[in-house]
């Protein structure tokens, strides 16, 4: 009887690689790293240099070289100042709004709706993010046009809609990322063992005071982690303040201006949100959340 | 009058009656363990003195007062959870000050109370902590320490010791009837460890199915045991009915005999006039350390557990099996008769 042996087959690769840590490392992190140095931190550097670039006023020619009249520009001009603070206003009004509306929400979903409401919930949060975004946008106008839903709903009782403004903005991208916000503080409350609520009524404390001493700190990451998605993407929008602003000039509306005519200052004023974002991430890393997101 | 009364609790989720019709009365100063399998309905009775869970039906009362339907703070106990249930994001002693804090106890004299609870516990070290940082055996007595700080007249346990090993557990059961004792708290404790039930209560709630099927000393729920679901569930127990209880004991009746009560003799020997016995052969013989436990197959077909404790040294006590042909005995008064 002959007997068939399994050899055992050499690997020269896996071996290798298991000998080789930092090859190993450098093969796995080949991909991503490209990815992000080569097409986002490479472009960011670009946007940044082309910052002190010059431009001929009449030709709109570009020319490398180095100044800082952009910057000064976008930091000393009343327009530019108005529409960076504006902007951080707006992005900040969305995020506190989204909040405002996701905690309850999310209190109610998780531990009050029963489960058939809860799917029908966590649903009609989600699908709008099915839409289109500029879809959503046009909805928002044709909602709050002259002669849209709004008023027409409401003209029996005597008020008219504020027509596209700063509020309608403000409502339209709180509209836009309320899922952002919405779905994270649902998840975190969740979260919280059941057994802390019980905890903390059997010590004595109500309602509200179990909200603000338990719920709100545990869920804290969350809304950190919500609001960067709030705040950061209200920071960028253009869009919205162009269908639903009106006269309504955002930060990014600016750039979108300028970005044919005067790509320069384009990229110097982009500068502004970028460095709101990165002090809002470094308010949000000393509250210690980022670490648990 | 009872601490504690109460009379016909009823509950039911959906169609599972979780607690059917519970009548019971607690007194004051009592450490009373409300025992049985998981789903017997302790834990809900439980949480309904506790008012985290709304009875469908009957009535509770603490010191006369009915509290039935009160919310849970508005009552006079306190909880320690099964996972302890201490806030994560709080620091041991702030933990421990919750529940003064929410009693509006001046910021110093809570410190200071809180400070106390903990050194009771011999935690002093870990106040500035986080639970995460602690032991499973630490987070238990910080929630207990928790629980204590607000004197409560009821302390109400929902087995508090069950993710702890074994050893510490112990320890646990002798400190927790040491802390009951000394503070003179009424512990209402539940668990489904029939053995750390008998070690640490003065009388035992034994439920199954939502039911109580007896309360007792732990002496009296072993020894005399009201249903046959008792017998069995605490310790080992020989049951015996119908036809094989009727050729031993000459009529129909159900019987429970401990395997420690019963011995075995040789086959030839003689027994003494208030003992009853009956003819086996030994189908195994399963050494366990302490005793040895022997499955018996008596004369009219049935089998037997008997458990000795091994004491050979003492030179007294014959060893015997697989196929040996014995005897067992048992004192009459060892064979308690189940009414149901």
């Amino acid at each position: 009887m002959t007997q068939v042996v399994a050899k055992k087959q050499s690997k020269p690769i896996s071996s290798y690689l298991l000998r080789r840590t930092k090859v190993r490392l450098l093969s796995i992190l080949a991909l991503p790293m490209t990815w992000i140095v080569g097409v986002y931190i490479v472009s960011l550097f670009l946007l940044l240099i082309t910052a002190f670039w010059n431009v001929d006023p009449f030709t709109s020619l570009v020319s490398p070289g180095f100044n800082l009249e952009n910057f000064k520009m976008v930091l000393t001009v009343p327009a530019y100042i108005a529409t960076s603070i504006r902007t951080l206003l707006i992005a900040l009004s969305v995020t506190a709004i989204c909040i405002f509306f996701a905690i309850p929400l999310g209190i109610y979903m998780a531990k009050i709706a029963k489960p058939w409401v809860r799917n029908l919930l966590a649903v009609a949060i989600t699908l709008p993010l099915w839409a289109g975004y500029l879809v959503k946008i046009i909805a928002m106008r044709l909602v709050f046009t002259e002669e849209g839903f709004f008023n027409w709903a409401m003209a029996p009782f005597g008020i008219r809609g504020p027509g596209f403004s700063i509020p309608i903005v403000i409502l339209t991208l709180t509209y836009l990322w309320f899922p952002y916000m919405a779905l994270p503080v649902y998840t975190a409350i969740r979260q919280i063992p059941p057994n802390l609520f019980d905890a903390s009524s059997d010590m004595g404390a109500k309602g509200f005071t179990t909200i603000y001493r338990v719920v709100f700190p545990l869920i804290t990451p969350a809304v950190i982690a919500g609001s960067v998605f709030t705040f950061s993407l209200s920071l960028g929008d253009y869009l919205a303040a162009r269908f639903t602003g009106g006269a309504t000039q955002m930060i990014g509306s600016i750039i979108a201006q300028n970005i044919n005519l005067n790509p320069p200052v384009a990229a110097a004023y982009s500068m502004i949100p970028i460095f709101f974002i990165v002090i809002y991430l470094m308010v949000a890393r000393r509250t210690g959340s980022l670490e648990r997101m | 009058m009872a601490l504690i009364e109460i009379r016909n609790l009823a509950k039911a989720f959906g169609t599972v009656k979780a607690v059917d019709d519970v009548t019971l009365d607690i007194g004051s100063g009592e450490f009373i363990t409300l025992l049985g399998p998981s789903g017997s309905g302790k834990t809900t009775v439980l949480r309904m003195i506790a008012g985290f869970e709304d009875p469908d039906a009957g009535s509770i009362s603490l010191a006369g007062e009915d509290i039935t339907h009160l919310p849970p703070f508005d009552r006079d106990v306190n909880t320690v959870f099964q996972d302890y249930a201490l806030f994560p994001h709080m620091t041991i002693q702030e933990n421990v000050e919750y529940g003064l804090r929410t009693r509006k106890v001046p910021k110093v004299e809570r410190a200071k109370q809180a400070l106390d609870a903990i050194a009771s516990v011999k935690l002093e070290q870990t106040a500035d902590r986080l639970p995460h940082q602690l032991s499973g055996g630490q987070r238990q007595r910080i929630a207990l320490a928790r629980a204590l700080v607000l004197r409560p007249r009821v302390l109400l346990l929902d087995e508090p010791l069950g993710a702890l090993d074994r050893q510490l557990r112990e320890e646990m059961q002798i400190e927790l009837k040491k802390i009951q004792r000394d503070a003179g708290i009424t512990f209402i404790f539940v668990t489904h460890d029939q053995e750390e039930a008998m070690r640490m209560s003065d009388r035992i709630v034994v439920f199954n199915e939502g039911k109580v099927e007896q309360v007792g000393t732990p002496q009296d729920v072993y020894n005399k045991p009201a249903t046959r679901f008792v017998a069995g569930f605490l310790g080992a127990a020989n049951i015996l009915s119908g036809e094989d209880a009727k050729k031993i004991f000459g009529k129909s009746k159900t019987v429970s005999i401990r395997p420690e009560r019963m011995r075995l003799q040789p086959s030839n020997s003689k027994i003494s006039n208030d003992e009853s016995s009956v003819s086996a052969v030994v189908q195994e013989a399963a050494f366990v350390g302490a005793n040895t436990v022997y499955i018996v197959e008596t004369e009219f077909g049935f089998r037997l557990n008997v458990s000795k404790t091994n004491t050979e040294l003492l030179g007294q006590d014959k060893s015997f099996a697989a196929g040996d042909r014995v005897l067992v005995v048992w004192h009459n008064s060892q064979a308690a008769e189940i009414p149901a």
